[in-house]
């Protein structure tokens, strides 16, 4: 149902007062923007001013960047090689030389998690890459067309909707084989109906707008109208929810770390190392507890971060 | 003072007002500075139909609002007097106010599509609206729905009672909603573009009903909208708001006498059918219209600056 | 020979019991040049006429003509050139993620016309807008100004036939007569035709030179405005609609409170 008529419109709108601060911030705030480019930067930037008054997304973001910034730099960063064994040092507690410990074949466990981040984003990004594409493909076509490509489409979703994630990652899993590329598919293909039954939603919601009628009126094709019309609007959602998923994802592919059917031994996967680490925890907390406190970090920043871009990408000034 | 007459000719009077409003005003604090919807407003509504006309942003629905304290929690409210039949309404508890809502004030609103209850029957909503406010048994207060029911005409009572909202029509929903206001027996009902949404002939129906209860029951009724034409033809007074404030003030029959410029401004750019035009004249907005003076018209009453 | 050519246009809607005819058999005829408005309340059908001619919607039977082409369930681009429309809601007619440059240029990429950045300055020009709206999103733009982009749109192809549905419904009064002011002087300028649809008896014997009035899916009454006013309505429907128009009146109020009720088009 629409929303409520508003009412007349005003034509009263004052334009903003004309800023003359120097330089780029200039360039971003003027009140008449001269080209596309200026008029989409400014766009951003005003997202961007927005973003940074909510203290908890910025966190969020600050740790996703550290997190970016340790798996790029993972060689300075690490004290250790993440896989020399050393069994004399063997279930070391935390001390100045093993900033986290050692596990129980002698490895520095701070290395390892340094190393491990690499895994850890390359898992989310590679998952992510593939599946938000694909789910905003099949849920705008669907909802756009309707009629019998929405059925045939949303009864492919609904079967792997039925599916339990994890289920169904394992037997992907089972079937191809453990490690990390498969854990990826895996895990991807539980993920995508999520994305393309929201993106269908928001399809069917713009389907009917007038802006949409008259790009029709214009003698616009079906692709041009789902790629330049429907696509922008159903954005913001599929983007929240990517940032919001990726913890989903993180703690899947710990799942099947923990599991042994993820990254193999002597990967440094998180997950992995939180399984091994177990049975070590009574006397040697550090082993699953450092893992596990990675995992719950990163996982806490995407949905903090996620919450603050589905705030600002809210078309609610609008 | 003493109201203008109403259509049929009876004079309405009036020995205190039953709403008396002395520089309302509403403030937000917004991120963009702060923001004043209602200035500073000032008027009485007796036993008669007092328009309040405006164009979006003039302040009309907040100035309805506030009356009924129903403004957004960001909202500043003061006032210098806020009377109910001389009863102080500025410094009621929110308990004593939710007494105030619906039983001594009520308010219509534009659709009934949103502001009917959708999951419920509508004779149970127009019960309820009974029951918060007065001890009955449900069987009595039924019964008090139905006669509501009829009284706002609809002819098969006992049908409507068991429809859902979804299932009636525009006009027949806001007929809902006026026997649903109007069953606790209020002594002011506020309309806020109570006949916008709907057709002109289940408009002028609508109103009828309107017309007829507010004057069988001798209730004060604030009438916002922003259609000229219809306020001039339905109400007794009209009182026309511009950037938060009243700039005129005057009886609905005077109103083609109108003296400021806004007022003069929004009657010439309306088309009308009596008088054809080559092209409407384009309202030329006057920077001193948002702090000059309020235009009174003599015999208008009731409005102080 | 008439520009536009409707007859016997019939649209209904769902199936079996929930069979609604919005359109019945309707038939009519616009000439260049003239101003056509449609009157009626709402569900009367007059936007489902409109829209099926625009062909927004293939559902529909009869026979439409327009510059001597037979239209059919889908259109060529240069039949959709022909006629464009103005949409009633000035804040769900424009992208909100485009800049009204987009909004603009996009027809024109759309056609094939060169010229985009000529073309775009100059529409803007046509509605009274300078350059400077030209990268500004629409909620940056007031409603009016909005209407008036979307009434650049629609011309910037340069298209014959205008329709607009309810174009200043949602505007303020003061505003509504800016865009009827810059609607009657477009028409002046140029070769247009326009079909007006309006519930607005006033705004449309403002605007239009002939008019049709619609009930339930049926045209009642056509005439020219000039009959309207001077002898006055003939049909019962039109003449209560006219009476209706000029105002709340006790007395008609009271004679209409008393029709039937039940009648009333469910939404």
């Amino acid at each position: 149902m629409s929303p409520p008529p508003q009412g007349p419109s005003s034509d009263s709108a004052a334009l903003p007062p004309v800023v003359s601060p120097p330089g780029l911030k200039a360039w971003l705030t003027i009140a008449v923007p001269q080209s596309a480019t200026q008029a989409s930067l400014q766009r951003a930037y005003f997202g961007w001013i927005r973003f940074l008054r909510n203290r908890l997304a910025v966190i969020g973001l600050a740790v996703i960047v550290l997190l970016l910034l340790v798996a790029a730099f993972a060689p300075w960063i690490a004290t250790h090689d993440p896989l020399a064994q050393n069994l004399v040092e063997r279930l070391e507690p935390p001390s100045a030389t093993h900033w986290f410990g050692t596990d129980q074949i002698g490895r520095d466990l701070f290395s390892r998690i340094v190393y491990g981040s690499r895994i850890t984003i390359y898992i989310v990004l590679l998952v992510t890459i593939i599946v938000a594409p694909i789910g905003l493909v099949i849920g705008t076509i669907a909802g756009y067309f309707g009629g019998r490509i929405d059925v045939a489409l949303m009864r492919i979703t609904d079967i792997f909707l039925a599916f339990p994630g994890l289920v169904l990652a394992l037997a992907f899993v089972a079937a191809l084989g453990p490690g990390l590329e498969n854990a990826v598919i895996a895990i991807s293909l539980t993920n995508w109906p999520g994305f393309a039954r929201l993106a269908r939603a928001e399809t069917l919601i713009v389907r009917s707008s007038d802006y949409i009628a008259a790009s029709r009126l214009q003698g616009a094709s079906s692709a041009r109208i789902i790629v330049k019309h429907v696509v922008p609007m159903c954005l913001p959602s599929v983007i929240v929810r990517m940032t919001l998923s990726m913890a989903g994802v993180i703690l899947t592919a710990a799942g099947l770390g923990f599991l042994g059917l993820g990254a193999q031994p002597p990967s440094p996967e998180w997950g992995a190392m939180l399984s091994s680490g177990r049975r070590f925890m009574l006397d040697h907390w550090w082993m699953p507890t450092f893992p596990g406190l990675a995992i719950l970090l990163i996982s806490l920043a995407f949905n903090l971060f996620g919450d603050g871009l589905r705030d600002v990408l809210d078309p609610r000034n609008e | 003072m003493s109201s203008a007459g109403d259509s049929t000719g009876q004079r309405a009077e009036i020995a205190a007002p039953i709403l008396a409003v002395q520089d309302l005003s509403v403030r937000f604090d917004t991120p963009h500075g702060l923001v004043e919807a209602v200035r500073g407003v000032s008027f009485d509504i007796g036993r008669e139909k007092v328009g309040i006309v405006g164009e979006s942003g003039s302040g009309k629905s907040m100035t309805g609002r506030a009356v009924l304290r129903l403004t957004p929690k960001a909202a500043q409210v003061s006032a210098q007097r806020l009377d109910l039949h001389g009863q102080d309404l500025r410094r009621l508890s929110p308990r004593e106010m939710r007494a105030i809502r619906g039983r001594r004030i009520s308010m219509v609103l534009q659709d009934p599509k949103y502001s009917l209850n959708p999951v419920m029957r509508v004779g149970a909503q127009i019960a309820e609206a009974y029951l918060v406010h007065h001890k009955a048994t449900q069987r009595e207060a039924r019964e008090r729905a139905l006669e509501m029911l009829e009284a706002v005409k609809i002819r098969n009572p006992r049908r409507v009672y068991e429809l859902f909202p979804h299932e009636v029509s525009g006009g027949m929903g806001q007929r809902v909603m006026i026997a649903m206001m109007l069953i606790p027996e209020p002594e002011l009902l506020i309309a806020d573009e109570p006949t916008s949404a709907l057709d002109v002939t289940v408009r002028m129906q609508v109103l009828a009903i309107l017309d007829d209860l507010v004057s069988s029951r001798g209730l004060g009724l604030m009438f916002i909208s922003h259609d000229l034409n219809l306020v001039a033809t339905f109400c007794d007074r009209v009182l026309i708001m511009y950037a938060g404030r009243i700039v005129e003030s005057c009886r609905a029959s005077d109103l083609k006498h109108a003296r400021h410029g806004y007022t003069r401004g929004l009657l010439e750019s309306l088309p009308r059918i009596d008088e054809r035009k080559e092209r409407l004249q384009v309202l030329e907005r006057d920077a001193a219209w948002r702090d000059g003076p309020t235009i009174l018209h003599q015999s208008s009453g009731g409005s102080r600056p | 020979m008439s520009l536009i050519d409707i007859r016997e246009l019939h649209v209904a809607f769902g199936e079996h019991e929930d069979r609604t005819v919005a359109v019945d058999r309707l038939s009519l005829s616009v000439e260049e040049g003239e101003v056509y408005g449609l009157v009626g309340e709402s569900g009367c059908g007059k936007s489902t006429v409109l829209r099926a001619l625009a062909g927004l919607n293939s559902n529909w039977q009869g026979r439409m003509v327009v510059a001597g082409e037979t239209l059919g369930p889908k259109r060529s681009k240069a039949q959709h050139r022909l006629m464009q429309m103005v949409f009633q809601d000035p804040y769900g007619s424009l992208h909100p993620r485009h800049t009204v440059n987009t909004l603009l240029s996009e027809p024109i990429e759309i056609q094939g016309l060169g010229t985009a950045d000529r073309r775009i300055v100059q529409a803007l020009d046509q509605v009274g807008l300078d350059a400077s709206f030209r990268f500004r999103y629409p909620h940056q733009l007031s409603g009016g100004q909005r209407q008036r982009v979307a009434i650049a749109r629609a011309l910037i192809l340069e298209p014959r036939v205008l329709l607009l549905d309810e174009p200043t419904s949602a505007l303020d009064v003061s505003i509504q007569a800016e865009v009827l002011n810059l609607l009657s002087e477009l028409k002046r300028s140029r070769t247009l035709t326009y079909i007006f649809v309006s519930h607005d008896l006033a705004v449309i014997t403002h605007m239009c030179s002939r008019i049709g009035v619609m009930r339930l899916g049926k045209l009642v009454e056509e005439t020219s405005v000039d009959v309207l006013l001077g002898e006055g309505p003939r049909h019962p429907y039109t003449r209560h609609l006219y009476q209706a128009s000029a105002g709340y009146d006790r007395r008609l109020a009271q004679t209409t409170a008393e029709l039937d009720f039940e009648s009333e088009p469910q939404p």
